[in-house]
């Protein structure tokens, strides 16, 4: 077990340096980063300064070095060494260390990328936690009955709305949801992000009502299929019959013997599904205007902050990968079987 | 017959419903005429056929077809005219006048703003957007199944390799890598490239990204279905008589796995549909005004409450195509496939 634990955090963490590796031919193979960073309005004067704070003009391999040593041990901006030590005599103040785990530094919004992180992490993750319980919750308790009424007129409605909720694009049913129930039909308050800190629990769950319902809906709709799906499928096994020929009352057949065999892989692609959403829901972010990650995304993009951008991608895979270790060493834990591949 | 897709030795066999040489279904004694030996393409069709749900969905998918094929024509010949505004149909409030500005010429209204046709921009933009998705899908699934094949007959580093570029592909969150490389790529197409800027650019773009981010399911299920098939006698006689790797992965494994590519074509689709909508909405797909379902949809948004008209019918063209593809790929998938129970 152990063995099998460590060896798969070492695949992840080649996983993650190829990541970063693929992330950064992405970004810097294609074009020019000082230029696309330096913006619409570029002088050359400007130019030369992105340059020289970024140390754009070095090999990319010198560059994806120093990125690596910043993750590490931390590192200062600008990058230009002789420029940094000139600045940082004459002007003290505008030398940024950025420490480990260093992700960059934004010039647009002077701040290292970690900070830009922190500062709008908070939306993002109490949005997901959010959805992430609604849809769970939801989700596994519809996609139940479904199975359960297999056939019958609940069991299809159920089918046919999951259906057209999947189809439809996020960013619709988010407006939909802004425009008639909290502007024209005033049933919930017009929804802006509210701290803990701020409003208390009630303030904060309230506030994030909307925007959660949105995200989730879409997950909602898919799980629903998916543990209708594994449902059937585990009722249709043999231990099921002999639970209901021992005279186990249908509930119990239902969640302890017949859930049970299908929550193991719905967990497991739930907690991926989760962790993808930590980069941020972009669009429903977008749609509610709140300040999470997704946001600052799309904000970055505009402004063509490349740094931002690539910390962004970095991070959202680095969760990616780890929630991939955590369920798959859970996944061994509960099922031996697969120790052995 | 193992180098012939099982569907066009089918046909000849339905055609003959008491042939007795199909080896798979022994010989049928004379006096059992009523017994018809039946293919499994038969077999799939009749399957087919009986799912009410699966043939609606297959109608609706060639009727969407038919229109995006049209469109583009009925608007080189200047019956649709997805770009010439009418401010004379619309009111102070910049809305249509009479709510909507349906009329004989215009039958599902016009645009808000500045009033250009809404029934040739609906169906200029479903043109457009089915024609970048299938297009996506087409790569993406050439891509898979290459991949797919040669991870799935190889028994070495290869297979390995493939298994962990899907993963990696799959861990970079889709929606942000979408967003984040259009800057960088779209400069990259109209700088290095010399891709025109705008919509050619545009469109490349979301085309490029689709299908590098899109084949990774394809190979999973391609390689699922070329480990049973390495197995089979047919390879290992095509092994023996001396073919070259080439010849075993299209010649004689390519050909056995065109269910399964039509189902992942079909259920891809609608994916990229949506995705390009998702696009639109953040500003990186085709923009207007050339219309696509996406920025359409993303135009509209403005007008949820003042002109619901507007609002719904890209939003209801969206969902009737992408719900009609998921339907027929679902059906198709249970037609072509018995075993899989889901």
């Amino acid at each position: 077990m152990i063995a099998f634990a460590i060896r798969r955090i070492l695949v992840g963490i080649v996983m993650l340096l190829a990541m970063v590796l693929v992330v950064f031919i992405l970004f810097f193979a294609a074009g020019n980063p000082a230029r696309d960073v330096c913006g619409k309005f570029c002088t050359p004067e400007k130019l030369k300064q992105v340059t020289q704070v970024y140390g754009y003009d070095q090999p990319i391999s010198e560059q994806f070095g120093l990125f690596m040593k910043g993750l590490v041990v931390g590192r200062d901006y600008p990058v230009d060494d002789k420029y940094r030590e000139a600045l940082a005599k004459s002007n003290p103040d505008l030398v940024i260390h950025c420490p480990a785990p260093c992700l960059g530094y934004s010039q647009h919004d002077a701040l290292t990328v970690n900070q830009d992180i922190v500062k709008y992490a908070p939306v993002t993750l109490s949005l997901s936690i959010y959805s992430f319980v609604l849809w769970i919750f939801f989700g596994v308790l519809i996609g139940v009955l479904a199975a359960v009424f297999k056939g019958r007129a609940l069991d299809r409605i159920t089918v046919g709305i999951t259906l057209v909720v999947y189809a439809l694009p996020t960013f619709f049913i988010g407006t939909f949801l802004l425009q008639f129930v909290a502007i024209k039909w005033r049933l919930v308050p017009y929804p802006s992000y509210v701290s803990i800190a701020d409003g208390g629990v009630i303030g904060w769950f309230s506030s994030l009502f909307l925007p959660a319902l949105t995200l989730a809906l879409f997950y909602m709709a898919a799980y629903v299929r998916i543990t209708r799906a594994f449902v059937l499928e585990s009722l249709t096994e043999d231990y099921i019959r002999t639970a209901r020929a021992k005279g186990l009352r249908t509930r119990v057949v239902l969640f302890k013997h017949g859930l049970r065999a299908a929550l193991t892989p719905l967990l497991s692609m739930a907690g991926l599904d989760f962790a993808a959403l930590l980069a941020g829901a972009v669009i429903t972010e977008s749609v509610f205007n709140y300040q999470g990650l997704g946001l600052l995304a799309v904000t970055a993009n505009k402004n063509s902050d490349l740094p931002v951008l690539i910390g962004l991608v970095i991070v959202a895979g680095a969760a990616v990968i780890l929630a991939n270790i955590i369920v798959d060493i859970l996944y061994a834990y509960v099922d031996p079987r697969v120790r052995l591949r | 017959m193992s180098t012939l897709p099982p569907g066009s030795y089918v046909a000849e066999v339905t055609a003959n419903e008491t042939s007795f040489e199909t080896p798979e279904h022994g010989v049928t004694p004379p006096h059992f005429s009523a017994i018809v030996s039946r293919s499994p393409g038969s077999l799939a069709w009749e399957r087919f056929r009986s799912d009410r749900k699966t043939v609606v969905a297959a109608v609706v998918v060639a009727i969407y077809i038919v229109l995006a094929i049209l469109a583009p024509i009925l608007v080189g010949l200047h019956v649709l005219d997805p770009y010439t505004a009418h401010p004379s149909l619309i009111n102070d409030e910049s809305l249509p006048t009479g709510g909507t500005g349906i009329s004989w010429a215009h039958p599902l209204g016009v645009e808000p703003g500045i009033g250009r046709d809404t029934l040739s921009r609906v169906g200029y933009g479903l043109s457009l957007s089915l024609f970048i998705s299938s297009f996506a899908a087409v790569i993406s699934v050439t891509i898979g199944v290459v991949l797919g094949i040669v991870a799935g007959m190889s028994r070495s580093w290869a297979d390995t390799l493939i298994g962990r570029l899907v993963d990696l592909v799959l861990s970079f969150p889709q929606t942000l890598m979408l967003l984040a490389l259009s800057g960088v790529i779209i400069g990259f197409l109209t700088g290095t490239l010399k891709v025109p800027a705008g919509d050619p650019a545009q469109a490349t773009y979301v085309i490029a990204v689709l299908a590098l981010f899109g084949w990774p399911p394809v190979t999973r299920v391609v390689r699922g279905q070329v480990l049973s098939l390495r197995e089979r006698e047919f390879i290992d006689a095509a092994r023996l008589i001396g073919a070259s790797r080439a010849r075993l992965y299209f010649k004689e494994v390519l050909p056995n796995l065109w269910a399964p590519i039509l189902v992942q074509f079909t259920l891809i689709l609608p994916a990229y549909v949506s995705t390009e909508a998702a696009l639109s909405f953040l500003g990186v797909s085709i923009l207007p005004p050339t219309p696509t379902l996406g920025n359409m949809l993303t135009s509209a948004l403005q007008y949820a409450t003042g002109d619901f008209l507007y609002f719904i019918i890209p939003a209801l063209l969206l969902v009737i195509v992408v719900v009609s593809f998921n339907l027929l790929g679902d059906g198709l998938r249970d037609a072509l496939d018995p075993k899989t129970n889901r």
